[in-house]
């Protein structure tokens, strides 16, 4: 894998306040994992980014190495991997996720 | 619908983990009968797993570390053969 791509994907995960890596885009998201996530997402109302890794090989691909994480979707917090669909899914039940948008000042988005 | 799974490729997660994890508890589901015809399901079926372990191992360790152990020791069947795995990963007395 090009340095060239891992250093876009840094650029893009670094530009977002939360980002998530997945399949489709937030309004047709192609996979039931990444579905899943971008519920968790809405539901806690907070603002993110999204990349669909359908689009892009390169990304498909290097975003895996730039996780050492096998899938997609994936999250990103403040420059920080949380992790998969799974515990995206343990998080927000237990709460976790939500406090984690709060202390990184993740903002709501207007109702 | 969920069946336990008793397929080979299922057995061979089932192999890999207790040997990586040594897990006191191991639970292995095929889900892919939930994704017929979806992308990523395998005509040979077994494409979709749950795994549900417990394991020693995991003591001391966030979520995204557990779930690494997991991966990694499942790496080359997740790069070929699996489309999906979903992991609850417990360490022993968590609930």
């Amino acid at each position: 894998m090009t340095d060239d791509v891992q250093a876009r994907i840094a650029e893009t995960v670094n530009a977002h306040d939360v980002l998530l890596f997945m399949k489709g885009s937030p309004l047709f998201p192609q996979c039931g994992f990444s579905s899943r996530a971008i519920a968790i997402l809405d539901h806690l109302g907070v603002e993110y980014g999204s990349v669909d890794v359908l689009q892009d090989q390169g990304i498909r691909q290097g975003i895996k190495q730039y996780s050492d994480w096998p899938t997609i979707p994936q999250l990103y917090v403040k420059g920080e991997f949380v992790g998969g669909s799974d515990i995206m899914m343990e998080m927000y039940e237990t709460g976790e996720l939500a406090e984690l948008m709060q202390k990184a000042g993740v903002t709501a988005k207007a109702a | 619908m969920t069946t336990t799974a008793t397929g080979p490729v299922a057995a061979e997660i089932r192999q890999r983990l207790v040997s990586a994890l040594s897990p006191t508890q191991l639970v292995v589901t095929d889900d892919s009968a939930k994704h017929r015809g979806h992308a990523g399901h395998d005509s040979r079926g077994e494409s979709h797993f749950t795994v549900e372990v417990e394991s020693a191992a995991f003591v001391g360790l966030n979520r995204v570390a557990r779930q690494r152990l997991v991966n990694r020791a499942l790496a080359d069947l997740l790069a070929e053969r699996v489309h999906a795995l979903a992991i609850r990963a417990t360490a022993p007395g968590e609930e």
